[in-house]
């Protein structure tokens, strides 16, 4: 599987040395204008410098600057035992040196990113929405996915591309700006030459122009492709493409960021933030979420790069995700079976439990709960004072409000709980339902409009 | 001097391709190893966990005495245990123990809901995952080495230097192959 990243290493450096080739080209078209006959090697020369300062800047502290600017604060294992033992998990299964730092972001929509320079000094950084919404399966597709990115080297390819393109818009705007503001000047110094200077002037306009959407074209292309790899190697790691898939749906259904999204960031999240507002194909740097999701979903209970690579072709129709033979080489590899989650099954029952008690309460029954575990349902007309336990035999007395010292005196019920509902009779038959909310001291009877005194805990 | 320099530039060439074949095997070699390391660290990790579970379970469920007395049994043998297949057959056993203990776990809500019960299933949850993994990502790097060591040309620098091929750390009976999924 090391193949697949040796491949997308050499993919990188091929686009890093491309979009480096459109800045040196630049360079030096500018550098010819500036100075005829004499500015193009130190013009390439210049944009180099430039690229090297910036890519130095970005190295020094750079994800520093990246985690900070998203907010993010680092945690311990005791402030996310379950987060933490997952990335720690994905550590081993990627085989990486080093586990990455944890990182959460305060934000409700779901949400994730990685970042870092080398695979044993990299970042994951997750939203709290996103701890919040996802099952443990989910959670550790999204951290497959991240420590994906930092296993391919991504994170650095992508800082480097980052820059690259920044360099190049920056020049590019520079010489525009220079051109619009100081070419009347320069016309008048190169008249001796003045066909063949004009001509240069437009090739190297044209180029300027050109040049910043051909590098942001190669970005967002080599930035697409990163996140099939990502994604097929969250399946890899994890061996449970459906995990991701879930997860994706539950984070492309959390709605665009309500913060402003950071649009440096935007790259590194695992679904684009800023979905919401229009994106152009060509220039989005995520595929489609839905295709994503489609893709592992295709993978029907296979996990291996083989497997995601054929998904997509299902799924496309043509084309490869992968692009690298050498990863197809190792063949199909079964995925997993689903981690059961048995507080979802219990927290289901519980809901179910409350909505029926609810409505048991408004037609009026009586709740009894057995210690047993059984909840008796006592209907207004049985007219009993005692009832038996279908279960285990237990007797019970129905709750009732009675006079409490002299057979005359007013109605008194005294409350079992504080922090339960609890409910009786009146002495003229009707049910009565006391919430945990009821703070008082005494109530009507909807029946027979006597007031009855409530006493014990509250 | 031409055909000389020639061949002593072929063999400058030969002997660099030679021992970059080399180092990568010997690279290769190290990862397996190393692997095979982190599935020693993981079960260590789980031994260490068992006594403050079962001590956890005791409090609500101290009548499941052969249940709770069969993990302890189960995890000295795994931690006395020598060599790979014996330690694999202990490791299995009390893997399916500590299996058994959850299905009983299942019959005390109380116990299920304890906090420090819940921190520790999360935790043996996470070993068990890990043990998994480790065991995965062994595996992998056992067939690309393996691979290397068999194919042409690394094989004869690998005869001659004693790369042998590595075992896979294989699973073998079903009732092991359910261990990253502990049910609770």
């Amino acid at each position: 599987m090391w193949e697949a990243i040796r491949a997308n290493r050499r993919r990188s450096t091929l686009l890093i040395g491309l979009m480096g080739g459109v800045l040196v080209a630049l360079g030096a078209m500018v550098g010819e204008v500036w100075a005829p006959h004499r500015g193009a090697v130190p013009g390439a020369g210049v944009a180099l410098i430039v690229w090297l300062v910036l890519v130095l800047v970005a190295f020094a502290g750079g994800e520093q600057v990246l985690l900070m600017s998203a907010g993010a604060r680092k945690i311990e294992k005791k402030d996310a035992p379950r987060l933490w033992n997952v990335v720690e998990e994905m550590t081993i299964a990627a085989a990486l040196p080093k586990m990455p730092d944890v990182y959460v972001v305060d934000d409700a929509t779901p949400n994730a990113f990685a970042v870092g320079r080398t695979p044993d000094r990299a970042a994951v950084a997750v939203t709290t929405g996103l701890l919040k919404r996802l099952n443990r399966d989910e959670l550790q597709g999204v951290v497959a996915h991240e420590i994906g990115h930092i296993k391919n080297l991504d994170i650095r390819f992508m800082t480097l591309a980052a820059v690259m393109l920044g360099a190049i818009v920056l020049i590019a705007d520079v010489f525009l700006r220079s051109l619009w503001y100081g070419g009347a000047a320069r016309r008048r110094g190169s008249r001796e030459s003045g066909q063949a200077q004009l001509v240069l002037v437009a090739i190297a306009v044209a180029v300027a122009v050109l040049a910043p959407i051909l590098a942001r074209l190669l970005y967002f292309a080599c930035s697409r492709q990163r996140e099939y790899l990502a994604d097929a190697s969250s399946a890899r790691f994890t061996r449970y493409p459906e995990g991701l898939a879930s997860a994706l749906e539950k984070i492309a259904g959390g709605g665009a960021s309500r913060s402003k999204p950071n649009r440096a960031l935007a790259p590194l999240y695992i679904v684009n933030p800023a979905q919401g507002m229009a994106l152009t194909g060509l220039f989005s740097t995520h595929p489609p979420t839905a295709k994503r999701i489609e893709i592992l979903r295709k993978m029907a209970g296979r996990a291996g790069y083989a497997d995601y690579e054929s998904a997509y072709r299902a799924v496309e129709g043509t084309g490869t995700a992968l692009l690298d033979r050498a990863v197809l080489g190792e063949g199909s590899v079964p995925a997993r079976a689903a981690t059961p989650e048995p507080a979802r099954k219990a927290e289901a029952v519980a809901r179910v439990r409350e909505v029926t008690d609810l409505l048991d309460r408004a037609a009026g029954m009586l709740l009894v709960a057995c210690p047993c575990g059984v909840r008796l349902k006592v209907p207004a007309e049985l007219d009993r004072h005692r009832i038996t336990c279908p279960r285990c035999g237990r007797e019970h007395d129905v709750p009732a409000a009675r006079p409490r010292d002299d057979p005359g005196g007013p109605l008194t019920y005294r409350r079992q709980s504080s922090d339960a509902w609890e409910s009786f009779r009146c002495a003229c038959g009707r049910t009565q339902q006391l919430s945990p909310a009821f703070r008082g001291d005494q109530m009507t009877c909807k029946g027979c409009g006597r007031e009855i005194r409530i006493v014990g805990p509250r | 001097m031409i055909p000389g320099l020639v061949v002593l530039a072929i063999l400058v060439v030969l002997v660099l391709w030679m021992v970059g074949m080399y180092n990568g095997l010997v690279r290769l070699r190290n990862q397996v190893k190393n692997a095979w390391s982190q599935i020693d660290v993981q079960l260590k990790r789980r031994h260490d966990l068992i006594p403050n579970l079962v001590e956890t379970v005791k409090g609500y469920a101290g009548h499941e005495k052969t249940t709770l007395e069969n993990v302890v049994k189960a995890r000295s043998q795994a931690v006395s245990a020598q060599g790979v297949e014996q330690q694999a057959r202990a490791e299995g056993e009390l893997s399916a123990a500590l299996g058994r203990l959850m299905v009983v776990v299942e019959q005390y809500p109380d116990l299920k809901a304890n906090q420090n019960f819940l921190a520790l299933q999360e935790e043996l949850t996470s070993t068990e995952n890990k043990i998994g993994f480790s065991r995965q990502s062994y595996n992998d790097n056992v067939m690309v080495y393996n691979t290397r060591v068999e194919t042409f040309p690394a094989n004869v620098m690998a005869g001659m230097f004693g790369f042998k091929q590595e075992p896979f750390f294989e699973i073998e009976n079903a009732a092991e192959r359910a261990v990253p999924q502990v049910k609770f």
